[in-house]
């Protein structure tokens, strides 16, 4: 049967860059990231939607994307966390809050942290410690305890607003 | 893991869309957000060989109000929900209820529609539209019908749905202006589904309840409107044995099974708790309104 499925015509717009590709319909969109396209910093954790690890943004909304046919995505811009830099390539506010408060241990679920704060962050530019903790539940980190991941928001956040952040990491 | 192969066809109606699934019997599956769609899909539980994405199609998207009806269109999301405004003013049970749903990541994605049409008894939004009293448009073949919630679901997965139909609105009477309101959910963890929940709708008039709605989640095969005790509170005060009474009622319909989120009499007990909660804070909500 899948021999037979015609691949069909997708254009994303991934980090400014259109990219065409054909594709079978039930490639994932975090395949055509990270296989057809090579941007391999979208991570694949539980690869059943709960953990986050491959969250990026589509059209300005968070979305997990090992849920997501790349056909859906078709004619949507993504942005993926090689796009999270600042144009001159220094760190955005929020990468450097998660590098200055140690938001991160093994790593592994910081790309999906970090593009899912980009988008809170942009829809509440100063959100409490509850919102931030709300707004990243549908991401799962195994080693920091979330402690440093909040504090590395509220660093950004901070920064963001043109304040100083006086924590320190723990 | 990977779906198996299916063709991908996007329509430009709706008419095409159910002409698209009629063409294609029971291999064919309507595609709404797929976070119900595509995990089953990955793991082969579901297995459609070819999907119609509702996507894009516009007639399925919007919020609206005319003549005291709240129509909301099957693709509108529960992002979309949480940050109408028109639904916090006249219908604020469906944001309460959005956010107790999945993570904010899925709330991008999953819409309404395939919510109350999945059938999934774990799914939130069906006992909330059975307590609403909503109905559901469903466009086939043959054109549009309407079907009221409360007679939609006859099991797991099983629902009023013919094949070649596809969910397109839910619509609602716009609730009286100071109605009481509450969905409560007890659930293990942010985006489970609920251990047992409950919705209430009800409304005021001398200092009495006038209507009273109540509604179950995942405590049986369907989702429930409890009837019984839905009436136990209609002309009382709403006191505390009033509600004891109303929680005993629901309890007694609900037959859950036993699974991860505790044993059948525990999840029974919740359901109870979870109607006392939620009566308790829509009499309050009528009451300060």
């Amino acid at each position: 049967m899948s021999e037979e499925i015609e691949k069909i015509p997708v254009t994303i717009t991934v980090n400014g860059k259109k990219m065409q590709r054909f594709v079978e319909p039930r490639m994932l969109l975090v395949h055509f990231i990270r296989d057809e396209i090579s941007l391999t910093g979208t991570h694949i954790g539980c690869d059943t939607s709960h953990c986050g690890a491959c969250t990026v943004d589509l059209d300005g909304l968070s979305v997990k994307s090992c849920t997501m046919f790349a056909v859906q995505a078709d004619g949507c811009a993504v942005k993926t966390v090689e796009g999270l830099a600042n144009a001159d390539g220094t760190l955005s506010a929020l990468q450097e809050g998660f590098r200055m408060m140690h938001g991160l241990q093994c790593g592994f679920c910081t790309p999906g942290m970090l593009m899912r704060a980009s988008v809170l962050l942009r829809e509440n530019p100063d959100p409490t410690e509850d919102e931030i903790r709300y707004g990243i539940a549908g991401n799962l980190c195994r080693c920091t305890g979330y402690q440093n991941i909040v504090k590395a928001i509220q660093y950004a956040a901070a920064k963001m607003n043109g304040r100083d952040f006086q924590e320190a990491a723990e | 893991m990977i779906p198996g192969s299916f063709t991908y066809y996007r329509p430009s109606s709706i008419e095409d869309a159910v002409k698209f699934l009629i063409d294609h019997g029971d291999e064919a599956r309507p595609l709404a957000g797929g976070h119900s769609l595509i995990p089953m899909m990955k793991l082969r539980m579901a297995a459609p060989t070819h999907l119609v994405d509702l996507r894009g199609l516009s007639a399925l998207t919007g919020i609206g109000e005319v003549d005291g009806t709240i129509t909301i269109g099957a693709m509108v999301t529960q992002a979309q929900l949480q940050a109408s405004h028109l639904l916090t003013a006249k219908l604020p049970i469906l944001r309460e209820t959005s956010a107790l749903i999945a993570d904010p990541q899925v709330r991008s994605v999953g819409t309404l529609g395939g919510n109350v049409a999945n059938g999934d008894p774990g799914n939130d939004m069906p006992a909330v539209m059975m307590a609403l009293d909503a109905s559901y448009v469903l466009t086939g073949g043959a054109g549009e019908r309407r079907i009221e919630a409360r007679t939609f679901y006859n099991g797991a997965y099983d629902t009023a749905l013919q094949a070649g139909e596809i969910l397109t609105a839910v619509s609602v009477a716009t609730p009286p202006r100071h109605h009481g309101y509450a969905y409560e959910k007890l659930k293990r963890k942010i985006g489970d589904y609920a251990t047992a929940a409950a919705a209430v709708i009800l409304t005021l008039g001398d200092g009495k309840v006038a209507s009273c709605a109540i509604a179950l989640t995942n405590v049986a095969d369907r989702p429930l409107f409890a009837e019984e005790a839905s009436a136990l509170v209609v002309g009382t005060a709403c006191n505390a044995a009033t509600i004891k009474q109303a929680a005993e009622a629901a309890t007694a319909i609900t037959d859950p099974s036993g699974d991860g989120r505790g044993p059948a009499e525990y999840r029974r007990a919740m359901a109870g708790v979870m109607v006392a909660r939620a009566l308790r804070s829509a009499l309050s909500r009528a009451q300060g309104a």
